[in-house]
C-alpha cells in the first residue's frame, strides 16, 4: 500500500551531490537523497553526523558547498530562505519573546503577499501583491491552533507556556503557512519522555491529517522508527542506509547501522561457502550468500533472535553471567567462552546456570567487513605488555594516559602524579593493516598462527592469518606467502593503539 | 544582626552597610536637605514662597512664566537633550549592530575604540573640541552655532553610553529568531524591524536614558563649548547657588528630579527593569 502510493507520487526535494564544508572541515559529503511527496522522512544519527546541516540546507540557513538542492524539480541551492515553500519548527522552538502567541502564529501569514491582477483607472491590468486580509489571518491561525489543540491561548504571552505548550506553537507557526514540507530539527528534545511519546502519535497523526511532506532529524532511534516512512541514518556526513524502519531495523547495511539501531550482538566471522558463516568459533547456516570464499564479514545478531534452550541442544554454550529485568523482557548476558552474548528473552534463567543458544538462520546479518584496522580486547600483564589475540606484544601503556610516564618499578604516573598500576586492566587493541609483519622465525614475534586466507590486492596481498584459539589478524604484506605456513607475528611497539575499555554489555 | 547575645556572625548581609551609609550620607541626606531648603525661608519656616516665585516671576501668572528665563533656560535644555539623544541613537545604532554582527573573532577590540576616548579626561576631550571649533571658525559665532556646538559635545562626551548597553542587547539575540523569521518569510530588511529591533528595546531604553538625563545637567560642555553662552538648566542651578540664592537652586534641583522620573517613568525603564534583568542584557 505504502510503496504503491511512493511509486505515483513525485520527488518534492532532491538532494544531487550536495557538499558542505565549514571552515575547510567537510560537514556532508556527495549527499544524494530524494524525499517524495507526502512521505514522512527522517535523518537518524549521531550528533555530528551532519543531519541538522542537511536540514539547514534544504531550509536556506546554509547554502551548500557544492551540489544542488531541488525542489519539484527546480533548483533552489542559492535561494535564501523566505523565498522558499518550506518552514521549520526549530530545536529551541525560537519563538518570538517580544509577540504572544497569535502574533507568532500570524509572523508568517503577515509577511505574505498575495499578486492579484486588478484594472486600473486607465482601463489596464495589473499585479499588485496584496496582504492577506485580517480575518482571513484570524481563522487560519485559529485553525492551526486548533490542530495543536491550543484554542483560547492567544493573548498569552510565550513565557507563560510550559515546553509543550511552546513546542505546539512552534509547529502552528510552522503549518500556518501551509508548507511544502515542514522541517523539524529534533523538536521533542527538550521534553519529557512521557510528553515525548504523546508528541511523536501526534506528529504522527498530523501528518496523516495535513497531508504534507515531513523532514525530521533525530538522534533517537526508537523516534525514528515510530513516526517514519522512511530513515536516512547518517554517519560521519554521510548517509549509511536508506530504507523503511523494518528494513533499517532488518537488514542493516553495516554495523555502523546495526549498533546504532536497536541493540545487537556484533562479532567477526568468515564466510567458507554461501549460506555458511563461522563466528564465536562455530559454524551456522544463514541466509546470505555472494561473498568471496573465506571473506572476513561482520555478524551481527539481534538480542530477540538469540533462543535459550537446554545446554546440550545449543548450538553455543555458555554461562549466564547477568539477568536483568526490562519490563516486557529480561536482559540476559551468556559468556561463551571468549564472546559474551546479548539475549533478550521473556524466560529466566538464573545467574550461573549453564545454558544453550540457538540462533536461527534468518536472524543472522551478514555484512561485508569495511576493513581498516584490526581490532582486538586485550589485557596489560605485569610486564606492561599487552596480551591480545592469542599473543602477547610489547607496547606503550603511556598513551593510555595523556602526559605521563613510567617510574623504574614500572608503574604508571600520570600527568597529576598519580600512581597507578595498569596489570590486569582492560584495553581496546587497534593494529593497522600495514603494521603487522610476518615471519618464519617462530620465536621472533608475539603471537603465532597459519595462512588461511590470502587475496591478491594488486599492490599488496591481504593475508588473515588463524591462531590457534581462531583469533584472526588481517595483514597486508607484498610479499607471497602461501596457504596454511605457520607465521609469526610481530607488530612495532609504536603501531599498537591502545585506548581503554568502556564496559558496554553485549558488544565484542 | 538584631539579636546581639548571638556570637557575631558573618553573613552576607553585612556587605550591603558599606552602601548603606553611602547611600544615606550621599543619597538620603542631600535630598533631604534639598527639600528643606526648596520649602522653607531664610528662618527655617515652611514656605510656597519659591515656587510661586519660580513660577511667577513677573508677576504675570503663568504666561509670564512662559514668558521668563528659567522657562527659556529648561526649553533650551529640553532641546539640546533630545537632539543629542537622538544623533546619539542614530550613530550608536548602526554601530552597535555592525559590531555585533561581523564575522571578527576579536569584537570586543572592535568596541573598544569607541570606549576608548573616554578614557581620556573628560574636561581636556572638551578643550580640544573647542580648539577644533575656534579653528574652523564655529567657536562662538553665533546663538545658533553655539547650540549645535553645544550638541556636537554632548553627542561627543555620550556616544559610548548609548553604544554599549544597545551592543549588549543585540549579541545576546538568539540567531535562531532571525532564522525563524526569515524561515516566515521575512525579508532581512523586515526580520530586522520585526525581531532585532523590538528585542533591542532594552538597550534603547537604557541608551536614552544614559544619554538624555545627563546632557540635560552637563554644563561643562556648553560652558567649554560656547563661551557661557549657552545656559543649560545645570548652569541655572549653579548660579542660584553661586549667587547664595539656596532656596531658589533647591527648588530647581527638586523639580529637575521630579522631571527625571517622568521621563524614566514615560521611557519605560522601570517596568523594563526586572525583564532586561532576567535576560542580563541590561548593561548599565
Amino acid at each position: 500500500m505504502e510503496k504503491k502510493q511512493q511509486e505515483k507520487t513525485a520527488k518534492i526535494i532532491e538532494l544531487i551531490d550536495v557538499c558542505k564544508q565549514f571552515d575547510g572541515l567537510s560537514v556532508v559529503e556527495n549527499m544524494n537523497l530524494y524525499v517524495r511527496k507526502g512521505e514522512f522522512v527522517t535523518f537518524l544519527g549521531p550528533s555530528g553526523c551532519g543531519k541538522t546541516t542537511t536540514l539547514r540546507m534544504i531550509a536556506g540557513f546554509d547554502m551548500p558547498t557544492s551540489g544542488k538542492i531541488l525542489l519539484n524539480g527546480e533548483d533552489i541551492s542559492n535561494l535564501p530562505p523566505n523565498r522558499r515553500p518550506v518552514n521549520t519548527v526549530f530545536q529551541k522552538y525560537a519563538l518570538f519573546p517580544h509577540l504572544n502567541v497569535f502574533e507568532n502564529v500570524a509572523f508568517g501569514l503577515k509577511q505574505k503577499r498575495i499578486p492579484t491582477t486588478y484594472v486600473d483607472k486607465n482601463g489596464k491590468e495589473k499585479i499588485k501583491n496584496e496582504k492577506i486580509p485580517k480575518s482571513i489571518i484570524e481563522e487560519k491561525v485559529k485553525k492551526a491552533l486548533e490542530v495543536v489543540d491550543l484554542v483560547g491561548f492567544e493573548k498569552r504571552s510565550i513565557s507563560t507556556l510550559s515546553g509543550g505548550q511552546q513546542q505546539r506553537i512552534a509547529i502552528a507557526r510552522a503549518i500556518v503557512n501551509e508548507p511544502e514540507i515542514l522541517l523539524l530539527d529534533e523538536p521533542l528534545g527538550a521534553l519529557d519522555l512521557k510528553m515525548r511519546k504523546e508528541m511523536q502519535l501526534e506528529l504522527k497523526a498530523m501528518h496523516k491529517r495535513l497531508g504534507i511532506t515531513f523532514i525530521y532529524v533525530t538522534h533517537d532511534q526508537e523516534e525514528a522508527l515510530t513516526m517514519s516512512d522512511t530513515i536516512v541514518v547518517m554517519a560521519d556526513g554521510a548517509i549509511q542506509q536508506i530504507g523503511t524502519p523494518e528494513e533499517i531495523y532488518n537488514e542493516p547495511n553495516n554495523t555502523f547501522v546495526a549498533d546504532f539501531i536497536g541493540e545487537s550482538n556484533i562479532f567477526t566471522g568468515v564466510m567458507p561457502k554461501d549460506n555458511q558463516v563461522r563466528f564465536c568459533g562455530k559454524s551456522f547456516t544463514c541466509v546470505d550468500s555472494g561473498f568471496e570464499k573465506d571473506e572476513p564479514v561482520d555478524v551481527v545478531v539481534r538480542p530477540e533472535d538469540v533462543t535459550i534452550t537446554a545446554y546440550e541442544d545449543g548450538m553455543l554454550k555458555g554461562k549466564v553471567t547477568s539477568v536483568i529485568f526490562k519490563g516486557i523482557h529480561y536482559q540476559i548476558l551468556v559468556q561463551c567462552g571468549r564472546y559474551e552474548i546479548e539475549i533478550q528473552s521473556t524466560t529466566t534463567p538464573k545467574v550461573g546456570e549453564s545454558v544453550g543458544l540457538i540462533i536461527q538462520p534468518d536472524g543472522i546479518h551478514v555484512m561485508k567487513k569495511v576493513f581498516r584496522v584490526n581490532k582486538f580486547t586485550g589485557v596489560i600483564t605485569k610486564r606492561n605488555t599487552v596480551e591480545f589475540g592469542d599473543g602477547e606484544f610489547d607496547c606503550d601503556v603511556t598513551q593510555l594516559y595523556p602526559n605521563s610516564h613510567l617510574d623504574e618499578d614500572g608503574y604508571l604516573i600520570t600527568a597529576k602524579g598519580e600512581k597507578l598500576d595498569l596489570t590486569d586492566t582492560e584495553v581496546n587493541v587497534e593494529v593497522g593493516l600495514h603494521d603487522i609483519t610476518m615471519s618464519d622465525n617462530l620465536e621472533e614475534g608475539g603471537a603465532q598462527g597459519h595462512i588461511i586466507s590470502l587475496i591478491y590486492k594488486s599492490e599488496y596481498y591481504r593475508y588473515i592469518v588463524r591462531t590457534e584459539n581462531e583469533e584472526d589478524y588481517v595483514l597486508a604484506c607484498e610479499d607471497l606467502w602461501n596457504e596454511n605456513d605457520l607465521v609469526s607475528l610481530s607488530i612495532p611497539k609504536d603501531k599498537i593503539r591502545l585506548s581503554l575499555k568502556v564496559s558496554e554489555g553485549g558488544k565484542q | 544582626m538584631t539579636n546581639t547575645k548571638k556570637r557575631f556572625h558573618f553573613s552576607r548581609k553585612l556587605l550591603a552597610i558599606p552602601y548603606g551609609l553611602f547611600l544615606i550620607l550621599f543619597v538620603v541626606a542631600p535630598l533631604l536637605i534639598v527639600l528643606y531648603y526648596a520649602f522653607t525661608d531664610d528662618a527655617g519656616k515652611f514656605t510656597w514662597e519659591y515656587v510661586r516665585l519660580f513660577f511667577n516671576e513677573n508677576g504675570e501668572g503663568l504666561i509670564g512664566f512662559l514668558k521668563s528665563y528659567n522657562f527659556k533656560t529648561i526649553m533650551r535644555s529640553l532641546f539640546i537633550s533630545f537632539m543629542s539623544t537622538v544623533i546619539c541613537l542614530f550613530i550608536a545604532y548602526p554601530v552597535a549592530y555592525i559590531i555585533a554582527n561581523c564575522k571578527l573573532k576579536n569584537k570586543s577590540t572592535l568596541l573598544l575604540l569607541f570606549i576608548v576616548p573616554m578614557w581620556v579626561n573628560f574636561v581636556l576631550r572638551i578643550n580640544a573640541l573647542k580648539e577644533f571649533f575656534v579653528w574652523i571658525g564655529t567657536y562662538n559665532k553665533s546663538d545658533a552655532w553655539n547650540i549645535v556646538n553645544t550638541i556636537i559635545g554632548m553627542v561627543y562626551d555620550f556616544l559610548p553610553f548609548m553604544i554599549l548597553p544597545i551592543y549588549t542587547t543585540i549579541i545576546k539575540i538568539d540567531k535562531s529568531y532571525l532564522e525563524a523569521a526569515k524561515d516566515l518569510g521575512a525579508t532581512n530588511a523586515k526580520a530586522f524591524l520585526k525581531v532585532t529591533l523590538p528585542l533591542s528595546k532594552a538597550g534603547i531604553v537604557s541608551g536614552i536614558s544614559m544619554v538624555f538625563l545627563p546632557s540635560m545637567t552637563n554644563y561643562v560642555v556648553s560652558n567649554y563649548l560656547t563661551f557661557r553662552n549657552v545656559k543649560i538648566i545645570g548652569k541655572l542651578i549653579d548660579d542660584y547657588f553661586m549667587g547664595d540664592l539656596w532656596h531658589d537652586g533647591s527648588l530647581i534641583a527638586l523639580l529637575l528630579l521630579l522631571f527625571m522620573f517622568l521621563v524614566t517613568w514615560l521611557t519605560g525603564d522601570f517596568k523594563q527593569t526586572e525583564q532586561t534583568n532576567t535576560r542580563g542584557t541590561s548593561l548599565w
